[in-house]
């Protein structure tokens, strides 16, 4: 099977089958992270080099992390120690790094599409690792496998997402990839964070935190992303938790099996309380496992295609 | 200088020959004692089109493009009048700029160049540009055009004192508070992570200045409407009897903001491209006259200004060298409307909203015409444009109306090879 393209886009650009066998493989791909010997040839001799605009722990580490455990030659660029401080575009940054032989441009952005207006123009495979507000595929990739491990169909499974949906590239790829699986999403956040036409993505917009958590196989909250916010959109942290967060009271309104997710990093008090972060039903912890999982897969995917050319 | 076109197809006429002496359309004269006999070979000639909303980029940007080369566009597009927008660096403020503008087009001699004059010094909202001195130095209408003329209270000063002056008044509408995005708001651009641009902020902006029009009695020109709401108002508006006008541009009626859902920058402008109910509402404009004029918005940009994150990109395409062959291949060619209507759209009414005394085709007038090729289809390619920019999104359509053949009183100004 494989994936048909050169990079990793977006979830749009996936069909149900690649991101099935992506999450198989994924499956595999934990086995070694929890063996005792942290060491594959699949990807010996290649290289992949992260790229990275803007400020990331877990993202970038599990890339990082998943491409050493496979073997391949790893770097790191972040804009401020690099030639982008001094003014250098997207595009030179990116054949620069191109033409030093990488197989595989791991990037992260915040501008939307950054990743897709320079895809075309590289030999190396681009994997988006978070573009603005469009998409972070292989975070709906690990949020999947998360799920995936606890329900073996995604069919007609309720997916509650709450928080800032406006600024979320997390809910846009898990709305989308969720839907070409066939799970139901609903989402809920402030009227002031819930971006004009959402609904056309597949998703259902709730009527209050409670009737977006009700009955749900799963949830997952969102960080409210105050650095994207160009003025304020609530008017108090203490209003936000009031009406907004992801309460005990909140959580057991889902399926009594549900589990909790979050992306991370967590305003902690803000749209998790504590206690519902390290509750029993939370799997918080458990994805970031995940995270080096699916991308090793992601990794490995793109590898064989590239080797089958 | 005796010219005649002969073998001509005119609009509304059965003539078939044209005379052309010393720059102005003639009376019959002999074939022989004319300079230059001229066979188009039964191909449409028609008056020199008419943009009034053009960006030539000089003084200060000339690495977009320069009035040599946006001239050179313009005729190649069949057009012969052009009216700059101020938003130059320096900013066309003042005189100066306006008498350096006329004297570098002149120079240039493809295209009239009437420049626009902004309303504000410096493009700001804050201090009225010195709009009569301007207006003898050659301007012939105001405008902050890429900014909106921000606040209710200086549109009112702007209107009040242009009036004065018997100045026109265009309007980019924009209200800024509620519109910081780089693509129209809606089901796309929250599909692919881009914030928006909503429809509320151009229809706001209209509002007000139909209400100011009407309040203070002064005519107010629209730009590049590009919403239905908006349309509605200004179809309102003058079945009232306010003294509203308005233009739009190719782009609004072929084109939506789906085109930008892979980033490509060349879909981005402002106003930005709407949805579906957006375009059809501009054809139906275009068709019941609430749209009187098509104006390119002719924006050139280089490549590093659009080689870029789209957020990060310029706002703006090209368009001149491409209105004419959309107008006639999608309005015209498929009977939403007459070629005499897109004479209007494109001549006559923005020589008479902006009194420029163009379109004439009767003995003295000024020899403008422009000769198309409406029977071949032909491939539009962004190589061959005479801008200096490539920002089109139009590369590789296939149109109909080429053109063959511009002159400018009486002056070869272009001609296909």
């Amino acid at each position: 099977m494989g994936l048909k393209s050169k990079d990793l886009l977006g979830m749009k650009q996936l069909t149900p089958e690649e991101i099935m066998e992506i999450l198989d493989t994924a499956k595999t791909m934990k086995m070694v992270i929890t063996s005792g010997n942290k060491k594959t040839s699949h990807l010996q001799g290649k290289s992949v080099v992260t790229l990275f605009y803007e400020n990331s722990t877990r993202t970038r580490l599990s890339f990082e992390l998943a491409s050493k455990y496979m073997g391949s030659t790893s770097a790191n660029i972040s804009a401020s120690g690099s030639s982008v401080a001094k003014g250098e575009s997207l595009l030179d940054t990116a054949r620069t790094i191109d033409m030093m032989g990488t197989d595989i441009i791991v990037m992260r952005h915040p501008q939307s599409g950054a990743p897709h207006s320079i895809a075309d123009k590289l030999n190396a495979s681009v994997v988006n690792a978070g573009d603005g507000m469009n998409e972070h595929p292989t975070q709906a990739l690990l949020d999947m496998l998360t799920m995936y491990e606890r329900f073996d169909k995604f069919e007609g499974k309720k997916i509650a997402i709450c928080g800032d949906i406006y600024h979320s590239r997390v809910v846009r790829s898990n709305a989308i990839g969720l839907a070409k699986l066939g799970a139901n999403v609903s989402v809920y956040g402030p009227r002031t964070m819930m971006p004009i036409g959402i609904e056309k993505m597949g998703v259902t917009i709730a009527d209050s935190v409670e009737d977006c958590v009700r009955d749900a196989d799963a949830v997952m909250g969102l960080r409210v992303q105050l650095e994207r916010m160009k003025s304020s959109l609530f008017p108090s942290v203490a209003e936000y938790a009031k009406f907004y967060a992801i309460t005990p009271e909140v959580l057991k309104l889902a399926k009594p099996d549900a589990f909790l997710m979050h992306p991370g990093p967590c305003n902690h008090g803000v749209e998790l309380p504590t206690a519902v972060y390290d509750c029993d039903q939370s799997v918080i912890n458990k994805q970031v496992t995940n995270g080096v999982a699916v991308r090793m897969a992601v990794l490995y995917l793109l590898m064989a295609r590239r080797n089958n050319l | 200088m005796k010219t005649i076109l002969k073998n001509c197809k005119l609009v509304n006429s059965d003539k078939t020959e044209i005379y052309i002496e010393d720059g102005k359309f003639a009376d019959k004269f002999d074939e022989k004692i004319a300079d230059e006999v001229i066979d188009v070979n039964g191909r449409t000639v028609l008056p020199g089109l008419v943009d009034m909303h053009v960006h030539f980029r000089e003084p200060g940007y000339e690495y977009k493009e320069n009035i040599a080369t946006g001239s050179a566009a313009a005729a190649r597009g069949g057009f012969t009048s052009v009216c700059t927008m101020p938003n130059t660096n320096p900013v066309c403020d003042n005189a100066a700029v306006v008498s350096g503008i006329i004297k570098k087009a002149n120079e240039v001699g493809l295209v009239r160049v009437y420049p626009i004059g902004a309303a504000g010094k410096n493009l700001e909202s804050n201090e009225l540009a010195e709009i009569g001195l301007m207006k003898e130095a050659g301007i012939v209408a105001i405008s902050n055009d890429g900014k909106p003329i921000a606040t209710s209270g200086f549109m009112r000063k702007v209107l009040e004192y242009s009036s004065d002056f018997d100045i026109p008044v265009l309007n980019h509408e924009e209200d800024l508070t509620i519109s910081d995005g780089a693509m129209n708001e809606g089901e796309v651009s929250t599909s692919i992570g881009i914030r928006g641009v909503p429809t509320a902020s151009e229809d706001i902006m209209i509002a007000r200045d139909i209400i100011l029009s009407e309040y203070l009695g002064i005519p107010v020109h629209i730009c590049h409407v590009s919403t239905k709401g908006g349309l509605r108002m200004i179809r309102e508006a003058k079945a009232r009897g306010v003294k509203v006008t308005c233009e739009t541009c190719p782009h609004y009626f072929t084109l939506t903001d789906k085109s930008c859902e892979n980033y490509d920058t060349n879909f981005k402008m402002h106003p930005p491209l709407r949805t579906e109910e957006d375009r059809l509402a501009v054809i139906e404009a275009i068709k019941d006259g609430t749209v009187d004029c098509i104006v390119t918005d002719h924006a050139p940009h280089h490549q590093d200004d659009k080689e870029v994150e789209f957020s990060h990109a310029l706002n703006g395409i090209v368009g001149l060298e491409s209105s004419f062959a959309l107008c006639y291949t999608y309005l015209v060619k498929p009977g939403i409307i007459t070629m005499e209507k897109l004479l209007e759209l494109m001549c006559y009414n923005p020589s008479n909203i902006l009194k420029l005394g163009r379109g004439g085709m009767n003995v003295g007038d000024d020899a403008d015409l422009a000769v198309f090729d409406l029977d071949n289809e032909f491939v539009f390619e962004k190589d061959k444009m005479l801008s200096k920019g490539r920002n089109t999104p139009f590369d590789g359509w296939k149109l109909y109306g080429q053109t063959v053949l511009t002159m400018m009183g009486g002056k070869k100004t272009y001609e296909l090879r």
